[in-house]
Parts: C-alpha cells; structure tokens; sequence
C-alpha cells in the first residue's frame, strides 16, 4: 500500500513473541437465581503478529471474553469469576483499577460492532481520538490532534484535515469503522480486540474495512483477536481458529486444518450453514441448518452443551462434558466423537 | 443560524399578543371593581361612577383593550390606578431582590441536583442513588411555605445564624444581602433541584447504557471524565429544557417565597396590587414575567445547537 509504514510498528515486540496468555476464564453474571456462566474455563494464546479468530453463534461468549480482557464486563451483576491473562509479564485480573486504565486504550484496544452508535455524537472525531492518546501518553494537546490526524491518514480516511473536525453523524458507517480503528490503534496496542468490526456493514464496505485490519496489523504487528461468526471473515483473516459454544471453547486449530478437517460437529453445522456460490448444486440448494439454539447461560446441560442439538450425540455426551484434547498437532477438540470418521 | 434565530425572535410577538389578550380579559372579567375599593368605604355611587369615569372604566372593554395597547407599544405599562405612579417605576423599583432571588436559587439548584443527578444514575441502585432520589421525593413534595417556615425556625430562631426576614440591596451592604439571601434560596431552590436531580439522573441513565460509553471507558478514560465529558454533554439537552421549563415553576415559588420571608420584591408587588384591584400593575406584571419566561426559554432553544452538533437550525 502507499500507506506503508503510516504508523510505527508496536515498539519492544519480537516477531512470534507471545502478546496473550489467557487460561480458565470464567465470567458469570449473577442476579436471582444461578449465575449464568457467559464464559466458562477458556484458554489461549495470541502471539505478536498474529490473527485469532473467535467464532460461534450469538450468545456463545465471544464478545464477553473481549470485554473480560478489558474488564469491562457490564456491572452490576457480571464479574470475571476466575482465570489469568497475562500481558506483558503482568495479570490483567489482578491490577488496580488505575493500571487497568492504563491497560484500556494504551496496550489493549477495542472495535466494536455498531459504528453508528459507538462514538461519541457530541465531540469530534479529531477530538475523540486525540483524547486516547492524551490519557496514555501525556503529551500537549497539539500532540495528541496531530496523531489524530495521521490516524486518519493511516485508517485512509477521504480528507482527514476536514474530518477531524466533523462529528459521528456527518460520517458514513464505513468511515465511523475508519475512526474506531484510528481510535483503537492510537496508542500502538500490542493487541486489538475487533468484536464483529464488519457486521453493521454494507458487504462492499466490509471488505475494505477488513483489508484497512490486515494492513495495518502488517504494518505496526498487532495481535488481533477477531470475533465474528462470519466463516468467510474468518477464512480471509485468521492464522488460527477457536470455536466456542455456549461459553466453551469446543475446537481450536490452525486456520487451514480447520476448514480443511474440522472435528467437532458444531464447527461442521457452521461450515455447512455457509452458502457456496458455484458448488454442487448452487443456486436451489437447500442450506444445512444446525437445529435448536443455544442453551440457555442459567440452564447448561450437565454433559456437552452441544448434545441436544447434535446428530451424533449419545448418552455419554449426555452424562459427562467432553475435555479438550490434541487430537492432531495443534489442533484441539472437545468432543467425545471426534475421533470418529465425520460421515459415520 | 441567522434567519433561525430571526423567526424564533419573530415568533415571540404573537405568544405575548395572547399572553396580553388573556390578562386583559381575565381581569376585567373578574369580579371586584377597583373603583369601589378606591372610593373607600363611605363614597357615594356617584363619587365611585366619577372614579370610573376618571379611570376609563365605564368605556366598552374593546376600547380599553386598544387604548392600554397602544399605550403598551410606546413602552408605557399605565399608571398604578392606586398609587397613582408608573407601573414600570413600581416594577423596576422592585426588580432586584426577585431577581437576586431567582438567580441565586437557580444557581443554587444547579450546582447540586446535577451533581447528585449524575452521581445517583452513575451509581444507579445503590444506597446513594436511593438516599439522593428519597430525599428528592420529600424536598418535591414538601410545600415552599413549609419548607420556608422550616428553615426560618431552625437557622434563622433556634441557632439565631441568619436573619428571620426581609432584603437588603447588593450596592448598600453585599454581605448582608447574601446573608438575607440564604434562607429564601433553599427554600425555593430545594423543589427545583428535586426536579433537576431526577431529570438529571433519568437522562444520564439512558445515557450512561449508550454504546459510545463503552467506548470511552475501553479508551482507558477515567470515570469522572467518562461521566461527565462523555455523558453529560450527551444529557445536557433535556437538562436545560428543564432547567428552562423550571422558570415557570420558579416564578411560582418566587411570589409564595416573597411572602414568606417579607421580601418586597416582584411577587409582594403582584399580590398587593391583587388585593387592590390595580389592573394595570397586576397587567405590567403579568405581561414582563411572561416576557422573561418567553426570552429565556427562546435563549435556551438557541443554546441547543451549541450543546449538540446534530441539532442545526
């Protein structure tokens, strides 16, 4: 791209270094009753560079394990209720509010999925991204409004000059994206939380604004955690895939391996749901839909979760919920017949 | 901008031309004949018919209508028919301690309900949130005079640290007049800050749930700048259309207020000429009350722009 090198790279971060450490989140939401576990003993790692997509259904946890990162789970009622997540030699659960801030913005930024409704209407772009790298970085306004414009620059914004002093509303939904993710990558996080950036989005748009993450991520080595549950999105984007179900990660593996032998069932229904332009029988072809929804958060199963919407489930799925084991290299999988040929 | 705030101003001549139709007829049309109180006990029909006479009274209504108007558009409110001066002196002469009061009790209810407002709905739930509505629940339902007569007994005769009554102007003793001050302000200033702490808290309510919030605090912004850059601004809209609207209620408690703590301000100077029957003191009032209430709501609309980009006229 012309925009090369638009921002500096992500300073003191080796190619391969590990950015992200998480293991045995579990976030809850209490309130009368039991608590509802949004996200239930996961674990990754996200390395310097790297792009981790996480994929399920809605409700599945996936933007909970994002704002758990930021701590940012909505209270009262929610709380992360155990787990670490190591980030730069510290844990993200165990700072004080004050580091956490420090944390927001500065080593781990945010996307989130409605650009509409996701900046602030009564302040200025320029204004709203300066403001980030005021807080992190501590240097003279003017600083701050010339970052913000280089952002824009870099997010290749149409005429920045004049956008930096326009608000949200005089922005198309594609340029709000632009200015998140300038917001976001202000302060050169080492990692970048992108919670479904494309969904609100005309497909053409889509496109662009994912080709803006690839880009920029080359450029500066972000890690990126991208959540969606477009398979294409993920095809197009992730080095490795983690699938979640009903706060559960169910299968994780290397993008290719996924999509070349995914092994849980779950992540078949979501390959089969997906329509093929040009396959066999395109064009009346029915789509396979996965039966069922999600169970609810209060109420999970005390076997796999996925049991009563599985074709191959048994009673042993029923009794006991399946660990997760290594069934090829790097690839994990819970599910008590993963072993099993998928067309048996 | 421009030719908006042009029409607004334009706007406001026919909402005082009502406003004057509806206080001429609502007097004449109420029973009481000044003259009769003006004649005094003794007076004959004759001397009461010759007062009438002196007075214009005994003209039909449409002729007083359009003589007092047309003395209106020259600037002349008339002559007090019982003191027999200028109803503009009178008002004027009495203008300082109702606006010193309206001021300092707008200033007062401001300072804290949209505080507490914001605290109460940023800590929505909690024992804050319901001590600070609970009390504003009690201060908006308690009448002015009691809450008055409250205060007045408590600070002013049992600890003796303010005076019981009365005003003193800024320009003689600026102490004094603060001290006077005091007591007449919580009075009034505690309904309408009940009512802006509860607007305040409902707007930032919805506002604090808004996408945009989220954002911020995923900035690592700090929680009073979140509260009240990010929040507040959003909610100042229908804070200030309170605020505005609050002027109504304000000139309310001001007449109630005055009487209270024997403050000879504008709301002494319409009761009096009630009781006296002095239509064109009770008209002058009338007509330059409903005139601020109609400029400050007209100045608050055009605030409205300045506090959020996506309101343009």
């Amino acid at each position: 791209m012309s925009t090369a090198r638009a921002i500096a790279p992500v300073s003191s971060a080796m190619p391969g270094e590990m950015v992200l450490d998480l293991r045995g989140l579990r976030t809850e939401f209490r309130g009368e009753g039991p608590p509802a576990v949004a996200v239930n003993d996961l674990s990754f790692t996200v390395r310097h560079g790297e792009t981790l997509c996480i994929v399920g259904e809605s409700g599945c946890g996936k933007s909970m394990t994002a704002l758990s990162l930021l701590r940012l789970v909505p209270r009262p009622g929610g709380r992360i209720a155990a787990g670490t997540a190591m980030i730069g030699g510290r844990d993200l659960f165990t700072l004080s509010e004050p580091e956490m801030r420090a944390v927001r913005g500065g080593e781990i930024a945010m996307i989130f999925q409605e650009p509409m409704t996701s900046l602030n209407p009564v302040l200025t772009i320029g204004r709203q991204i300066a403001e980030t790298v005021m807080v992190h970085e501590n240097v003279p306004w003017s600083v701050c409004m010339e970052r913000a414009l280089a952002m824009l620059r870099a997010v290749r914004m149409p005429e920045p000059e004049r956008r930096l002093h326009e608000y949200p509303h005089q922005l198309s939904g594609g340029m709000r994206q632009r200015v998140m993710i300038a917001m976001a990558l202000a302060c050169r996080p080492r990692l970048l939380l992108a919670d479904e950036p494309t969904t609100a989005l005309d497909v053409t748009i889509q496109a662009q604004i994912l080709d803006l993450i690839r880009d920029l991520q080359e450029q500066t080595g972000t890690a990126v955690i991208l959540i969606t549950h477009d398979l294409g999105v993920v095809a197009e984007m992730a080095d490795r895939v983690l699938v979640m179900y009903a706060g559960r990660k169910v299968e994780e593996a290397v993008v290719d391996e996924l999509f070349d032998a995914p092994l849980h069932p779950y992540t078949r229904g979501l390959m089969a749901a997906m329509p093929h332009l040009g396959g066999v029988g395109a064009g009346r072809m029915r789509l396979a839909e996965i039966p069922g929804v999600v169970p609810a958060l209060t109420d999970m199963p005390e076997g796999c979760p996925f049991a009563a919407r599985c074709g191959r489930a048994s009673a042993e799925c029923r009794a006991a919920m399946p660990p997760l084991e290594e069934r090829r290299p790097g690839h994990l999988v819970a599910c008590w017949h993963s072993g099993e040929s998928p067309d048996a | 901008m421009g030719p908006y705030i042009l029409r607004r101003v334009l706007a406001t001549i026919p909402v005082m031309g009502v406003v004057a139709v509806i206080v001429f007829l609502m007097l004449r049309l109420s029973p009481g004949d000044p003259a009769a109180i003006l004649a005094g006990d003794q007076a004959t029909m004759a001397d009461i018919a010759a007062i009438r006479e002196r007075l214009g009274l005994d003209q039909p209504l449409l002729h007083q209508f359009v003589v007092w108007v047309g003395e209106l558009l020259t600037g002349d409110l008339g002559k007090s028919i019982y003191l027999n001066r200028p109803v503009t002196g009178l008002i004027l002469e009495r203008v300082e301690p109702t606006l010193a009061l309206s001021i300092s009790t707008m200033i007062f209810a401001i300072l804290f309900a949209v505080p507490m407002g914001v605290v109460a709905a940023w800590r929505a739930g909690s024992w804050v949130d319901q001590t600070i509505m609970g009390l504003s629940v009690l201060a908006f339902s308690v009448p002015v005079f009691l809450i008055g007569y409250g205060l007045v007994i408590g600070f002013a005769l049992r600890l003796d640290l303010l005076p019981v009554q009365g005003f003193v102007s800024l320009w003689d003793n600026p102490v004094g007049f603060a001290r006077h001050l005091v007591l007449p302000t919580m009075t009034l200033g505690l309904v309408y800050m009940a009512l802006l702490a509860r607007i305040t808290r409902a707007t930032m309510l919805d506002v604090l749930n808004e996408d945009f919030i989220r954002t911020a605090r995923a900035k690592g912004l700090a929680e009073p700048r979140v509260l009240i850059l990010h929040a507040l601004k959003n909610a100042s809209v229908p804070i200030v259309t309170t605020i505005g609207l609050g002027i109504a209620l304000l000139i309310g408690g001001v007449v109630v207020t005055e009487s209270v703590f024997a403050i000879p301000g504008i709301g002494r100077l319409t009761i009096e000429a009630v009781l006296q029957r002095d239509y064109p003191v009770i008209q002058g009032v009338i007509l330059a009350v409903a005139g601020v209430y109609v400029l400050v709501n007209l100045a608050i609309d055009l605030t409205y722009s300045a506090l959020d980009p996506r309101i343009r006229f």
